[in-house]
Order: structure tokens, then sequence, then C-alpha cells
């Protein structure tokens, strides 16, 4: 069995999964950029004793699985999602759906998923991929960070879907329920409420480590690591934030380019000057991330290694941190 | 970042995908190009993966001396930490704590063991040879 569904490659899995679910339900003006604004899916935290692989634990998105959630919300769609404590019920209910048609979501880790590079396989379970058939013991996958289509055989899929840990997936499925048409209307309503959610989650979440508050915390901590840490753990950390930061599923620059896009299409159906202005301030702001991931880089490949260059790193996060709160106050004032 | 800026550097991701950015282009308008990988966070790559190595060795080093049972190198073999391994094993932190001593790990049934071996994808008999061999 196979489903009618097309592939679209996307930067991040989360957004990839939730456009081409839509798309496959008849939400044709859904796109990447359009799925995370509306899902509100820019965010910044840092979160001091928790450590991710022996290093700091960041992130420059929000909450796995929330893209989907706000999204679908935000368009009136209902949703299904299930979780599994069986593996054959998971499997049973898979395949149930992908015999009526259905292309569905899973959550999945990435640790034993055979199609990733080996250097990427790491113990992260909010991995999203979508499963849209069914040949003999073969599921039809459509991973949209990647280029192609691909497959995994049932114990494969079973062992991703059941990988155990931190967010573990716990079989997780999601879709959504019906097929609709959104229209335009919807659209605009969702960029409107997506937007103010944000300026929301990087503004105004009380305490030091979220939002524009967490990008400077994180500058001042980086001016210390050199002496709190020792200079080789430093270098293991600001490698870490560089892959937090740039590594595949962000479209570069700590996501800021996907949003700064997002506000682009957003003045489609929003014609608001503003908008573009701000826009050119993510621009901006990515490329400064970009910036202080080449200074970071000059240290963990020991080309630098002076206190003057962690103060350096650290003046580019209060740079940025000043640019994003400026970017999302003028948000805020937007008058629609 | 303008498209024409997008880096097309070697890395890992070469020959399993190229990725999305999202840049400008001329006209300052937003579209997506791929990306063969960026130097920048390709080496971040490696020096992650050159500290798990590390550890590795590290870890075959106090289980040859006799300070850790082979559990500890299996489990920074599979990048995993002791939340990550209670949660494929079943048995607490604390209780995996106690199996990282060799005493403790020489008088494990077999049961035990095998629950190890299983998430190490190894065999009983691979576990407990203590020569620590990566293959």
């Amino acid at each position: 069995m196979k489903v009618d569904f097309k592939h679209i490659q996307a930067a991040h899995c989360e957004n990839g999964v939730t456009t081409n679910l839509l798309k496959s339900r008849g939400v044709n003006q859904i796109t990447e950029p359009l799925a995370f604004g509306i899902g509100s899916g820019l965010f910044y935290i840092y979160i001091p004793i928790l450590k991710v692989n022996n290093g700091p634990a960041i992130a420059f998105r929000t909450m796995p699985g929330l893209i989907f959630k706000r999204t679908c919300k935000a368009l009136e769609i209902a949703v299904v999602r299930k979780t599994f404590s069986s593996k054959q019920k998971a499997r049973q209910f898979l395949d149930l759906k992908l015999s009526e048609g259905r292309a569905v979501g899973c959550q999945v880790g990435v640790f034993y998923l055979s199609y990733f590079p080996k250097e990427y396989r790491f113990h992260f379970n909010a991995h999203n991929i979508i499963v849209y058939g069914k040949e003999n013991d073969q599921y039809l996958i459509s991973d949209p960070v990647m280029e192609n289509v691909t497959n995994l055989n049932s114990y494969e899929l079973e062992r991703v879907r059941f990988a155990k840990g931190s967010l573990a997936p716990r079989g997780q499925i999601y879709f959504p329920k019906e097929n609709s048409l959104v229209t335009d209307a919807q659209i605009c309503k969702g960029i409107k409420s997506g937007i103010s959610r944000n300026v929301r989650d990087m503004l105004r979440i009380p305490g030091p480590i979220a939002g524009v508050s967490g990008i400077k915390y994180t500058a001042n901590k980086i001016k210390k690591w050199r002496t709190d840490l020792g200079i080789e753990k430093a270098k293991l950390y600001l490698a870490q934030l560089v892959r937090m930061q740039e590594e595949i599923g962000t479209g570069g620059g700590g996501f800021r380019f996907i949003y700064a896009a997002f506000l682009q299409e957003a003045h489609q159906y929003l014609p608001n000057d503003k908008l573009l202005e701000i826009s050119q301030q993510f621009t901006r702001s990515g490329d400064l991330w970009r910036n202080s991931a080449v200074q970071a880089a000059g240290i963990y490949k020991g080309r630098l290694s002076s206190q003057n260059d962690f103060d350096c790193m650290g003046d580019y996060l209060l740079e940025i941190a000043d640019l994003e709160k400026a970017a999302f106050t003028a948000l805020s004032k937007i008058k629609w | 970042m303008k498209k024409s800026e997008i880096p097309q550097d070697p890395s890992s991701l070469n020959n399993f995908t190229k990725e999305v950015c999202y840049a400008v282009d001329e006209t300052g308008k937003y579209t997506t190009n791929l990306s063969t990988g960026w130097d920048i966070k390709a080496s971040a790559l490696n020096l992650a993966w050159e500290d798990i190595d590390n550890r590795i060795s590290q870890a075959r080093e106090k289980v040859l001396n006799g300070k850790a049972s082979p559990i500890l190198f299996y489990m920074e073999l599979k990048l995993m930490d002791i939340s990550t391994l209670s949660a494929y094993t079943g048995f607490y932190k604390w209780t995996i704590k106690r199996h990282l001593q060799p005493e403790i790990f020489n008088r494990l049934s077999h049961k035990k063991l095998k629950l190890y071996a299983e998430t190490f994808e190894i065999n009983i008999n691979k576990l407990k040879n203590i020569s620590c061999d990566e293959s």
C-alpha cells in the first residue's frame, strides 16, 4: 500500500513534517517558513544545570512537537496524536492508518536510524519523519531533512519509534484528522497569533535563561568559560553551541533565516511594510550568529585562545540579544 | 546570508544528502538552496567525536586497570550516559552505578548480563571479556 504523497525537502524535520502532512490534506498555502512562524518556532534557551552529550543544553527553537500542534490549532485543523506502551499495538495502528490511505508523522530517535550518517547518530529522540506506505516488510519513509525518500524495515522502524531515554517517542504517531481547506483569512489570523506568541516567548518569559535574556545570559557565561571550565572544556562547549545553531535542521543562523523568510511570506498576506524591515533585522541577526560561529571555530580549532577572544565571542551574543530585542519589540508594536 | 554565500564544504553528510539553507537572492527575497556542508560546523562535529573517542579510550583504560566494569566501556562506545542506559535496560541509575564496579559486575546473574549485552548489541562472552574490542 502506498499513499498519494509528495516528498518536499525542508530545512527542519518538524517544519517539514507539518508542511508535508498539511499539504497532503489539502492545505495548499502552507510552506516551511509559514509553518515555522505560525507555530512560533523561534526561540532561545540555555538550561544551565542540564547537560546534553556532556555539553551545555542550548536550543534555538521551541519544544519538539509544538510547531505541529500550534500550526494545526491556529488553522483550526483537528489533530490525532497517540503514544503506545505496546510495540505491537503501535505497529497495528500505523498499518491501519496506512491502509486507510493516510500519511502519518512519527517521532523517532536518531541513534538507530540506519539511513543517517553515523556521525549524526546521537541519542536524540525528537526527530520527525513521515511514513507514507508499506511494501512487504519495508515502510516507505519521507524524512524531511533528506533529499530523497527512503525506507526502513519493520524492525528498524519499530526500534527508532521505541528509542529510549529523554524525550522517548513511545511510538508517537500524529496526523491531521480530516482533509481541510484553509482560507487566506485563517492564514492571516495564524500569522498574527504566531507572531504575538513568539514575541511573548522571546521577550516576556520571566527569569534569565530563556528568550533574549537567555542570549545575554549565555554571552556572560561564555566570557567566564575560559577560567571556569579550562580551555579544553570551553572548546567543547563552544562547539556544541555552534552545532545546535548551525547543524542540519536549522536552515542556518540558528533558525533566524527561516524566521526572516516567514516575515517576508507574511507580508504577502498582511501587506505591512514593517514586516519587510523586521525581516531584514532577522537576516542581520542570522548573519551575526554565523559570524559568532566563525569566532567560536577560531577558538575550538585552536587558532584563538586568549580571554580577549572569549570576550569577543560573548560580545557577539550581546549584540545579537540587543538586535533581537529591538526586532521583537518592533513586531509587538505592529498595528494590524 | 546571501544565496551566493551558502557554503559548499565537504562534510559527513556527503554521499547521504545535502541540506536546505535559507538565504536571500540578489533582489533581497528569501529562497532556499542546497548545501553540502560548512567547514565551521564540520569541525565542531569533529571535535565532538574526538571527545567521544577520548571518553572511550579513558573508559578502556579504567576497565583494563580494574577500576571499572566493562559496562563503562560499552556504555561510552554506544554514546550513552547512565540515564540513557537506565532507560534501555530498565535498571535504576544507582543500580547501574553499582554494576560499574568490577567486583559487583563479576557476580551479576546471567539474566542481568544478558540485558546489558542485548542493549550493547554484543554477546555475553564479549561483555565479560575485558579486552574492550571496538568492532
